[in-house]
């Protein structure tokens, strides 16, 4: 007779375990298999959470350990939400994210759609152009820096062969309008391959009877595109578009090796800027309601989000 | 696994942890000493072999490159950590090391070792090692002597085909500039030149956003312009003195040096950025600190006699001053060898050590070396050094320094590099945050 996994883990248990866990229920037992990822949890996740709101309520510096902790109530929240170069980071943070959204959202299906047609060498276009996102995001920024070089950068040597422009006349870190742009791109470049393999997936999942039924139907391509691919691609997409988003709202060493946040304070986004209150000014107090509000907005707005999403899935 | 099994493997594990460990403890006595990684350090390395031999303590170094450096050190000062036993840490951490216990106090050890700060280079002593700034509270020993200056493509200013054009166009010598004024004439008549084939450019000068480099390369000039962090009667009255007429004369100069005269894609540079466009042959002038000299003097492809060096210009009213670099070493209050730290410290203080940290690139600060009738004349650059060291001044080194810095290094930027705004502007905006900082200090 076959033995059950259940009955095969139970012989294999050593008897003195076994011995102890007799006469637990399985209540207990499940408690018991869940404790330490709870207390992880707890350690790392949700105790870091609830002291970083006590903080935010006190002018604590960590590199004054002698000073007084004053409680300073919602001072901090005020000080942050009533600061114009906040906001301007806000805005600089907001258009990284819309812009790389929507172009590595476009890019990335144009791409899915165009893999996902059967030719030759199609595996090895789908390799070479994930080959990006396996970089790491600082060595992304360190040669991209080389790449923006208006001396001897391939990407302004590019622009100036195609334009006709002198290639030493302009600089995409350097310039207050080019920058934005600039880390726009790079990401983009990293991060598009991403929504494609996302998007593959989905155009993957569609039933190919589907389109055979709309074939029978005399629907034309075009039609059969707007009506079968994106609708059952858009939660795909929506996924991909979270994923991104999430990502792009807490963006630093990409924009940090590139930029470092210049010029001036154009390319600053929140978390750079969070990075030096915390860090480079040690406010800690006043650092710890900046991340509050911060998360505040991401878990808002993806909470959002994820209730549109399951509203698009059961559709 | 049975739990015998797991017994076994467990003491397995730990004789082979044990293993591990053993190698790294062997050393009965060793000391890490931690610092910026650049070229002083790798002279300190093998200045410290002597001591090593000496006093049988094992020398171990944490150097950390310059723009991570303060992000990293200060980071271990506040968690308390034990890497670090002795601390070669920026002029400016010397307040917020003091008051938060992260150094120790050194001045019964000098009294008992009769190491006297009379000997040092005084301004090295008020720079490096005292807190409050003018009082005879020593924290640490003055150990790298460095100011802002500039070096210069001595062959390119002796050729008689740009010496005679130059002359032309602006009626005298192309030689050493004397004033800010001059120097500016000096880099618009190179920027964009052909020479041997290749363009080159005027000046690289500090640009740097991230840590501290913007603020270092503005202050050498506003200096001299006549800029003052506070009415020297009343400490911390910003108003009028931060932001002075002769200030933002002095900030929309450093502007105009920047839009006129820079290498393209100059927006975020310093040291070492610096020293790249310098070395490569793309600029005529480069402001840099003086550690850079040895290495400019030895490059195959500019050192020698085709540079030359000198100390920051005079103002438009005479005044030249210098921004201060260098360090001090200090003993870290968390670590568990202090007697053996102090034991360093002793020996470095040496005249005959100091004279050899000279010779092998280090900048001595004391008084000894740099005052020996031959030391002027023992590098192309000595006297450059002393000229500039003889005028310097320095940022801030409150507790609070970090947050005055960031605070220059975003008004400045934004201003000189992403021209937003108008010097008075930045110069406004700067007295608005300091005096935020000061506020929150408690000190109104």
């Amino acid at each position: 007779m076959l033995k059950s996994t259940v009955d095969r883990v139970a012989e294999a248990t050593p008897h003195v375990i076994a011995r102890r866990m007799h006469g637990l229920s399985d209540r207990a037992l499940a408690w018991l298999f869940v404790a330490p990822s709870i207390v992880l949890l707890l350690a790392v996740n949700i105790f870091p959470l609830i002291w970083t709101i006590r903080l935010s309520f006190t002018n604590f510096r960590v590199n004054r350990p002698n000073a007084e902790v004053d409680f300073v109530g919602l001072r901090n929240y005020a000080s942050i939400l009533s600061d114009r170069d906040i906001w301007l980071t806000m805005q600089a943070t907001a258009h990284f994210l819309i812009w790389t959204i929507v172009l590595q959202v476009l890019i990335g299906f144009s791409l899915a759609y165009l893999i996902n047609k059967k030719f030759r060498g199609n595996d090895l276009w789908t390799t070479i152009i994930v080959l990006p996102m396996m970089l790491s995001p600082a060595v992304v920024g360190n040669f991209w820096t080389f790449l923006y070089q208006p001396q001897i950068g391939l990407f302004n040597y590019a622009v100036g062969f195609l334009t006709g422009a002198d290639p030493s006349s302009f600089s995409m870190i350097g310039d207050v309008k080019l920058a934005p742009w600039a880390i726009i791109i790079v990401d983009t470049w990293m991060w598009t391959p991403f929504v494609m393999l996302i998007c593959l997936a989905g155009l993957r999942s569609i039933p190919p009877s589907i389109y055979e039924a709309a074939e029978c139907d005399r629907a034309s391509k075009w039609r059969q595109f707007w009506t079968i691919t994106i609708p059952l691609v858009l939660p795909f997409l929506m996924l991909a578009v979270l994923f991104r988003g999430i990502e792009n709202f807490k963006m630093f060493d990409l924009v940090v090796q590139l930029t470092g946040g210049g010029p001036g304070s154009i390319t600053e986004l929140t978390s750079i800027n969070l990075k030096r209150e915390a860090f480079e000014k040690w406010r800690t107090g006043y650092a710890s309601a900046y991340a509050v509000i911060l998360f505040v907005t991401v878990f808002g707005l993806a909470s959002i989000y994820v209730k549109a999403l399951n509203k698009v899935k059961q559709r | 696994m049975t739990i015998r099994h797991f017994r076994t493997l467990a003491a397995s594990g730990a004789l082979l942890a044990a293993g591990v460990a053993i190698p790294g403890g062997a050393s009965a006595r060793d000391l890490t000493l931690c610092w910026a990684a650049w070229d002083p350090a790798n002279a300190l390395v093998e200045l410290s072999k002597d001591f090593e031999a000496k006093s049988g303590v094992s020398m171990k170094f944490e150097f950390v490159p310059w723009p991570n450096f303060a992000d990293r050190m200060l980071n271990e000062l506040n968690s308390g950590g034990k890497l670090c036993d002795l601390m070669i840490g920026d002029s400016q951490w010397i307040g917020g090391a003091a008051e938060n216990g992260q150094y120790v106090k050194l001045n019964d050890f000098f009294d008992k070792e009769g190491i006297k700060m009379s000997d040092f280079i005084p301004a090295t002593v008020v720079g490096y090692a005292e807190w409050p700034k003018n009082s005879p509270n020593y924290w640490a020993l003055p150990a790298f002597g460095d100011v802002v200056g500039w070096s210069y493509r001595k062959d390119w200013f002796a050729r008689p085909e740009l010496q005679a054009e130059f002359k032309e166009k602006y009626g005298r010598e192309l030689a050493v500039p004397k004033t800010f004024g001059e120097l500016k004439d000096i880099v618009q008549f190179f920027q964009k030149r052909e020479i041997d084939g290749k363009t080159v450019y005027g000046a690289a000068i500090y640009t740097e956003r991230g840590s501290e480099g913007i603020t270092m390369g503005v202050m050498d000039v506003l200096y001299s312009f006549g800029f003052k962090y506070e009415n020297p009667d009343k400490p911390y009255e910003l108003e009028g003195y931060v932001n002075s007429a002769e200030a933002v004369k002095g900030l929309e100069f450093y502007k105009e040096l920047y839009d006129c005269c820079t290498p393209p894609g100059h927006s975020d540079a310093y040291m070492s950025e610096d020293i790249d466009a310098y070395k490569s042959g793309q600029v005529a002038l480069h402001m840099n600190f003086a550690f850079t000299w040895p290495g400019i003097h030895a490059d195959a492809n500019v050192g020698g006699e085709k540079s030359g060096y000198f100390p920051n210009p005079a103002g438009p009213d005479g005044a030249a001053y210098a921004q201060l670099g260098g360090q001090g070493i200090s003993v870290v209050s968390s670590s568990e060898k202090q007697e053996d730290a102090l034991a360093y410290i002793k020996w470095f203080a040496q005249p005959e050590i100091q004279q050899k940290w000279w010779e092998m690139g280090g900048y001595s600060a004391l008084l000894k070396v740099v005052e020996d009738p031959n030391f002027a004349t023992s590098q192309p650059y000595a006297q450059t050094f002393l000229d500039s060291m003889a005028i310097v001044q320095d940022f801030w080194a409150e507790p609070a320094y970090a947050s005055l810095l960031q605070a220059a290094q975003k008004r400045f930027h934004d201003y000189v590099v992403a021209g937003q705004g108008s010097a008075k502007d930045a110069l406004d905006g700067l007295v608005k945050d300091w005096t935020e900082v000061f506020e929150d200090e408690g000190k109104y």
